[in-house]
């Protein structure tokens, strides 16, 4: 019974409700006993065929003791203009020190969810309504343990122009222990906003799971773009489900670098609801060591005239392994449904490893849609090419692993996030060995 | 063989012997090239002259299993592709290779700093280079736009091989390959080329031009012209030997040389 040791855990938090309204209780009895029902997934499960999660099922993780960060700590973990709002949580726990909240436009929520919860009967449309509870046994962890992460609302009509940052920093006093990070982003008709959601460590050879759930409901016409940076420390374990509502014209973009984690494991859904709208899936994962990363996309075009277009590369060293499965769901009724899918690997060493499998699954007749995956090494004539200009071999293959990466990262919107990212992954890359 | 041969050339092939895989391709080329020379290498589709150029810019295919290549007194083979061009070697590839990712600005920079520190000489930061881009980019008729797209990315094929002549402007090389530069070039992109390649012609600089077709001699004139059939080259003399074999077909040439071979 793999639900066994987060029971008591469980009742314990139950029982002191977690300072919520409520209506949440209920939310999070049902997600506890989803969880207990299924358990963790296994190895025989189609989803996690490759990623094995024995090694979080069969470890006992507690809750998080406090922990003071000092700014200084923190500093080189704060991704852009430090002046960008910024919400962080340590070990789980909204710190309100570390955080910078500037006075928003009118009518912006941007705090902890803790907080929200307390203060903002209208929460209860949105949270935990998206992100479903019956599929996945994290998913239902994540919601019976559901309390703390951000709560960002964006009015409708209103354009912010700085990217909101959402920091989650776990320290050496994490090890051993979980948390269960849990966001909502509601971006209204005709609204824009950027949000950067980021997972970084403070002891980089700890052992903790993280255990997040973002859920993100894209109004229409809205313009959202998300960025999320997985930088946990090389022994954590991070499982991770972004869940994406797009409702008509709206436009969401996202993108994932994942760099950190023993076993970690992201999974993107995007619902379209209605038609016109537009999806952007954007991945780039860079794994070293005996790293294993996973993405798992799911698209679905429930509507006609929606375009979607992902695209996810991976760098992978040593013994690292990386498993991509991008579904894309096309239904009878999305009609002129345009999708496009791509994923492509480059391997560095030999004992490296990908599992690929972009899916789609159409059932409209009137609908361009591709996919296409791809596992190879450094391309010996380029590499010929630039030495022959007189770049010497490990600046050569360093160039060439930059461009690469370099291509999927300039597709985000947003060019001082853009700008940080690429130096983020330029830092990354030229720790390669030669 | 050259009327103007000095005891030691800028570039001296002996002999050169070169295979790819199991496939002897050169089977024993000799050829001297001095200081401000321009040769023109022609022959058919599969005589090995691609395969030449790409053997002297060290491309890691092809194995060298004879003879030897002497250039600025050094042993040429010796080098990696890297140092050759760092000695002032340059290739303009028949197909320039697309690098998504990088900017042409970028591209070019990386390379010219390189050269510039083999030579113990300061790099140029982004804006130094663009003032001497600014100049280069004349050579070739082209504006400045072209230095943000990626590297050959999308490029047509004129586009590209003007970029080659642009990278060579801006490289200064000592000795300029061109692999079937005029292929796949309308007339106004061969001229703009060829134009670039006059403009870069002194008495310090050495071309080796291969071609398939007399046309692109037309722009770039050449003091010699040597024939490559079957791995050899089977007849050596000045311009107007082009001239002769666009008249007479490469079997006036090619079956002569079967036919001394035999002998």
């Amino acid at each position: 019974m793999t639900a066994a040791p987060y029971l008591n855990e469980f009742e314990a938090f139950a029982a002191n409700g977690g300072a919520s309204p409520d209506w949440l209780a209920p939310v999070r009895k049902q997600a506890f006993g989803r969880f207990a029902e299924i358990g963790f997934p296994t190895s025989k499960d189609e989803e996690w065929r490759f990623t094995p999660v024995a090694p979080i099922a069969r470890r006992q993780f507690s809750a998080p003791p406090p922990a003071s960060v000092t700014a200084a700590e923190l500093e080189p973990f704060i991704f852009g203009h430090p002046e960008w709002p910024r919400l962080v949580f340590v070990n789980g726990r909204f710190d309100g020190g570390l955080s910078h909240l500037p006075g928003l436009a009118s009518g912006v929520r941007c705090g902890p969810l803790a907080e929200a919860l307390a203060a903002d009967p209208s929460l209860e449309a949105h949270l935990a309504r998206h992100a479903p509870v019956e599929q996945s046994a994290f998913t239902a962890l994540n919601t019976a343990f559901l309390r703390e992460g951000a709560f960002v609302h964006v009015p409708a009509g209103v354009q912010l122009d700085a990217p909101i940052n959402v920091l989650f920093v776990s320290t050496s006093e994490a090890a051993d222990s979980v948390t269960h990070p849990r966001n909502l982003f509601l971006v209204d008709r005709e609204a824009r906003a950027s949000m950067v959601e980021s997972y970084v460590t403070l002891a980089p050879g700890a052992t903790y799971f993280t255990n997040a759930v973002t859920e993100v409901v894209s109004g229409p016409g809205a313009w959202t773009e998300h960025t999320r940076i997985q930088r946990e420390s090389e022994s954590a374990f991070h499982v991770g489900l972004t869940h994406v509502e797009q409702e008509r014209d709206s436009h969401y973009r996202s993108f994932t670098l994942a760099m950190g984690g023993a076993i970690a494991r992201h999974n993107l859904h995007v619902r379209l609801n209605a038609p016109n709208a537009e999806t952007l899936m954007y991945g780039l994962y860079l794994t070293r060591g005996e790293q294993l990363v996973d993405n798992h996309t799911a698209i679905y075009h429930d509507h006609p005239d929606c375009r979607s277009w992902e695209v996810y590369k991976g760098v992978l060293q040593d013994k690292s392994h990386a498993v991509f499965n991008g579904k894309v769901f096309v239904e009878p009724e999305a009609q002129r449904t345009d999708a496009k899918q791509t994923n492509r690997n480059l391997l560095l060493s030999r004992g490296a490893r990908v599992d690929t499998k972009p899916q789609l699954e159409i059932f409209a007749d009137d609908v361009k849609c591709t996919h296409g995956a791809t596992v190879g090494q450094l391309d010996e004539v380029a590499m010929f090419y630039a030495r022959s200009r007189g770049i010497p071999l490990p600046a050569a293959r360093r160039l060439l692993i930059h461009a690469f990466a370099a291509e999927v990262v300039a597709e985000v919107a947003l060019e001082p996030v853009r700008e940080e990212l690429e130096r983020l992954v330029h830092e990354r890359l030229n720790l390669l060995s030669e | 063989m050259g009327i103007h041969q000095r005891e030691h050339g800028l570039l001296e092939i002996r002999d050169l012997r070169a295979s790819a895989g199991e496939n002897q391709i050169l089977k024993g080329i000799s050829l001297t090239v001095n200081p401000g020379e321009v040769h023109a290498i022609m022959g058919p589709n599969g005589s090995g002259k691609s395969t030449l150029a790409q053997v002297l810019a060290g491309h890691p295919a092809y194995a060298v299993t004879g003879g030897s290549v002497t250039y600025k007194d050094g042993d040429l083979l010796e080098l990696e592709p890297e140092e050759r061009a760092q000695q002032g070697i340059f290739l303009a590839f028949q197909y320039p290779v697309e690098i998504p990712g990088v900017s042409n600005a970028y591209f070019l920079r990386a390379a010219y700093n390189e050269l510039r520190k083999a030579r113990g000489e300061e790099e140029a930061d982004p804006i130094d280079f663009m003032d001497i881009l600014e100049q280069k980019l004349k050579v070739v008729e082209w504006g400045p736009d072209i230095m943000s797209r990626a590297v050959n990315s999308g490029f047509s094929g004129g586009e590209k091989k003007r970029n080659e002549i642009l990278q060579m402007a801006v490289l200064e090389p000592t000795l300029a390959i061109l692999d079937e530069t005029d292929s796949g070039l309308d007339i106004d992109a061969l001229r703009i080329v060829a134009g670039g390649v006059n403009k870069l012609r002194s008495p310090e600089r050495s071309f080796i031009v291969v071609t398939h077709y007399q046309r692109l001699l037309n722009y770039i004139v050449p003091d010699y012209v040597h024939v490559l059939a079957e791995g050899r080259i089977v007849k050596s003399g000045g311009k107007e030997l082009a001239l002769e074999l666009e008249a007479r077909g490469y079997e006036w040439v090619t079956e002569h040389a079967t036919a001394g071979a035999g002998a």
